[in-house]
């Protein structure tokens, strides 16, 4: 634990003035926000005391939104306007829900063309899973800067594992929507890992066995010296506690049905009431031997049922099963016999079930940790990591090294697909594989970029597609196309293509095509700000004074600290660009036009601090490993 | 001037390397230079970090595995193991490829767990072996041509190795 700093009467601790910094865990059913003060991470409350907040979100007919406990109240009686579990939906389309016809939303497909990605109907109107989570990222956002007295500097905000591509983009994009700097987004059981990792100062090899509401992760970690390398992760990304209350809510279903079949379909209100009353009969049987599921439906039916533990047990059974399989990839992944595990982590609310703990302490055949709560556990390791980050900490004593879940790779001939990087590789990293043409005099090339285990192109998600064009025609296998893929500390690919013969070049960031477009993000922004253009203005404005002011501050630091790597003229080169962008700052010189100007300058003061960048990388390459310097590091 | 792998993480070109340096090297390399360590940084230092990141990550894999860490000493050499011209193999050897891959075509049809199993096994005595043989041949004979045939045995052996996962866990969906 970090020792408490006590400045000086009179001097302020500005030099290493405390950033505020949040992880959040953006939850399936509950989202929480933590924070590092005085060395421990916390996780905070709203007024009322509460840690968890509902990942529930309802649309008022005054055309107010409520996130949280008061929606969760009110998910029976509104169930179309209330939309819970949002994190099911986000970068996924419509055929992507397979039970759609128990969840009680209007799904609607996403407008042709630019998108195919998922909506749902409110009285609000069309809303993108992507808005919604903004919705919850909101409020935490105000709990946070309302408990911390300021605004937030950035945010570590956590995904499953096993999320793919446009998963994780689509919780990117809801985070801008929400106005936070997200600093990294990290991987759940990582999160975890930390959080246990700082408070037992293990080393050794952990698995994470990590079952939400909504997705399930296994990771398997090694943890040395302060590093944790992650050796192999696998899940499924719809599986979750919410599985179990949808079991529960079929058998009652069966029972109040009999044998009839002319049972009328049950309505919205009713669909909801009773996966209320299934989940809560889960949570009872965590501790008790039966539940009774009592209550009266909109037509009249009178629901009166006990289901005991071993029915229950029974009916979800092979949903506990489902898990074990991505597990056993998991260690086969990671190449590693049972007995070198030093300790397996339960995270999440639904490992609280009995027959989970007891399939998993089977498995591994050892007692699995518990002594963190598994409601909390992420949300403290991602505010460990997000301090970190901002650099609150200067014993940087801690490094994750994570790995992407799922291979990516190309469509080629007969819709097969060529893996370009493995599953379970080390972030960041880049891959580059050269494909040639097919037929004679063939001047463009479709690259379709997807994710996904399977040898066919029709069994692994879709995540990009675009051309190269005006490749020299040549004869059918003489052109070079190199497509390099890169993944970055987020997991997010960047895919770009170039012709080696002639250095045609075509770059893409992958953007899936199920996912948000950027005009879209602006329109929602726009209508979150209010619906004038100048609003959109003033958005673009603040974006690029925010971008230039951090990089001021970046260089400040730098010539501070490392102003003796450079000549004099060196320095009073980056000195005249720095006053150059503060000109464009100043109060009086901005307007709402100035936004081409400033990002000029941002832009010309980023490239005259090449050079320094540069040195100060060497400088430090140099003192971790002596003698070598940069350029013999580069690719 | 570019570094080559073994000398980024201080260490003599040959098969036989001291793993746990080249652990701790690595870890040492991204405690340093890793994209979290400049998250407030420059642009051009985030830019920088994330290849050298990059670099550390491709070098350590390469390193790491057995295979790829022979592969990658024959290309100091310039030569190419797995050149589509290099397509001399031993008989004796191409008859048991044969045999391995019928063993595990007949495998996968039985759906047979025990005999996958064993086959997986037989996989790592065998590779097991080729490393062996690799020591010898790249660091005390320093014999190019056999040390090119073993890797390419070995680069076979992982396939196989791969395909018979591949068959256990398809058996277990």
């Amino acid at each position: 634990m970090a020792l408490l700093q006590i400045s000086e009467p009179g001097q302020s601790a500005a030099p290493h003035q405390h950033k505020l910094a949040v992880g959040i865990d953006l939850g399936t059913t509950n989202s929480l926000i933590a924070t590092v003060r005085s060395g421990i991470s916390t996780v905070l409350q709203d007024e009322q005391g509460h840690a968890l907040l509902p990942s529930v979100v309802r649309y008022l007919p005054n055309g107010d939104v409520v996130v949280g406990h008061e929606a969760l109240a009110q998910q029976s009686t509104d169930p179309v306007n209330t939309i819970a579990s949002v994190k099911r939906f986000m970068g996924r389309s419509l055929k992507d829900i397979a039970d759609r016809a128990h969840i009680p939303y209007r799904f609607v497909e996403g407008d042709e063309g630019t998108t195919k990605h998922l909506l749902l109907q409110t009285r609000a109107g069309l809303k993108s899973p992507v808005e919604i989570s903004a919705e919850i990222l909101k409020t935490l956002k105000a709990r946070a800067e309302k408990s911390l007295g300021g605004e937030l500097v950035g945010a570590v905000i956590t995904v499953p594992a096993y999320f793919d591509d446009a998963q994780r983009q689509a919780t990117k994009d809801a985070a801008r929507l929400a106005d936070l700097n997200v600093l990294r987004l990290l991987n759940e059981p990582t999160a975890a890992a930390v959080a246990y990792g700082l408070d037992n100062a293990s080393e050794g090899t952990y698995v994470i066995y990590d079952l939400g509401g909504g997705t399930f992760d296994i990771s398997i970690l090694k943890l040395t010296k302060g590093v944790f390398e992650v050796l192999a992760t696998n899940g499924d990304s719809a599986l979750g506690g919410d599985d179990f209350d949808h079991r529960i809510y079929c058998w009652v279903l069966d029972k109040i049905r009999g044998g009839s079949s002319s049972f009328t379909p049950l309505s919205e209100e009713d669909t909801r009431l009773l996966l209320t009353k299934a989940r809560q009969a889960k949570e009872w049987l965590t501790n008790n031997h039966e539940a009774q599921i009592v209550c009266r439906l909109s037509n009249g039916v009178l629901v009166d049922v006990t289901l005991t533990a071993p029915q229950f047990i029974e009916l979800t059974q092979h949903l506990v099963a489902k898990t074990l399989s991505p597990t056993r990839k998991a260690m086969r992944d990671a190449n590693l016999p049972l007995e070198d595990i030093n300790g397996v982590v339960l995270v999440g609310g639904a490992t609280r079930m009995p027959h989970v703990r007891h399939a998993v302490e089977e498995y591994f055949k050892q007692e699995p940790l518990t002594n963190l709560d598994p409601d909390k556990v992420v949300a403290l390791g991602a505010a460990i990591q997000a301090n970190m980050l901002v650099g609150n900490r200067s014993d940087n004593d801690l490094l994750l090294l994570d790995v992407t879940p799922l291979s990516l790779g190309l469509e080629t001939m007969g819709g097969l697909v060529e893996k370009i990087i493995p599953r379970n590789s080390t972030l960041p990293i880049a891959r580059a594989q050269e494909f040639t043409t097919f037929k004679d005099g063939q001047t463009a090339m479709s690259i379709h970029v997807l994710q996904g285990e399977r040898e066919l192109v029709s069994d692994c998600r879709s995540l990009a597609r675009f051309e190269l064009r005006g490749i020299p025609p040549m004869v059918a296998g003489a052109a070079r196309i190199r497509v390099t893929f890169t993944v970055d500390a987020d997991g997010l690919l960047s895919v770009s293509a170039h012709e080696t013969t002639s250095n045609v070049e075509a770059n893409i960031v992958v953007k899936p095509s199920y996912g948000l477009s950027e005009e879209q993000i602006l329109t929602m922004l726009q209508s979150s700000f209010g619906a004038a253009e100048n609003d959109k203005q003033a958005r673009v404005l603040a974006e690029a004074k925010v971008d230039a002011e951090s990089l001021l501050t970046a260089i400040s630091a730098a010539l501070k600290q490392d102003g003796d790597l450079l000549s004099m003229k060196g320095k009073q080169k980056i000195i005249a660009k720095m006053d150059v962008l503060k000109d464009l700052l100043l109060e009086g010189n901005i307007h709402a036009g100035s936004s081409g100007a400033i990002r000029e300058a941002t832009e010309a003061l980023n490239a005259a601090t090449e050079d320094f960048a540069a040195r100060r990388m060497d400088a430090s390459v140099s003192r971790a490993l002596a003698g070598k310097n940069l350029d013999s590091l580069k690719i | 001037m570019s570094l080559n792998y073994f000398e980024l993480f201080g260490l003599n070109p040959a098969f036989n390397i001291d793993l746990t340096a080249l652990e701790n090297n690595y870890r040492k390399i991204q405690s340093t230079s890793h994209p979290d360590r400049f998250v407030t940084a420059l642009p051009a230092e985030k830019l920088q970090s994330m290849q050298i990141a990059t670099t550390a990550n491709e070098a350590y894999q390469t390193l790491k595995t057995p295979a790829l860490r022979a592969s990658y000493l024959l290309s100091l050499q310039g030569i190419s193991a797995t050149a589509e011209t290099n397509t001399n193999m031993p008989a004796n050897f191409l008859m048991q490829q044969l045999e391995w891959r019928e063993n595990l075509e007949d495998a996968k049809a039985e759906k047979n767990m025990g005999m996958l199993e064993s086959l997986l096994a037989e996989m790592q005595v065998e590779a097991k072996n080729l490393q062996a043989d690799l020591v010898d041949l790249f660091d005390t004979k320093k014999d190019s041509a056999m040390a090119m045939e073993a890797t390419r045995k070995l680069i076979f052996i992982d396939k196989v190795y791969a395909d018979i996962n591949k068959a256990i866990e398809q058996i277990e969906n």
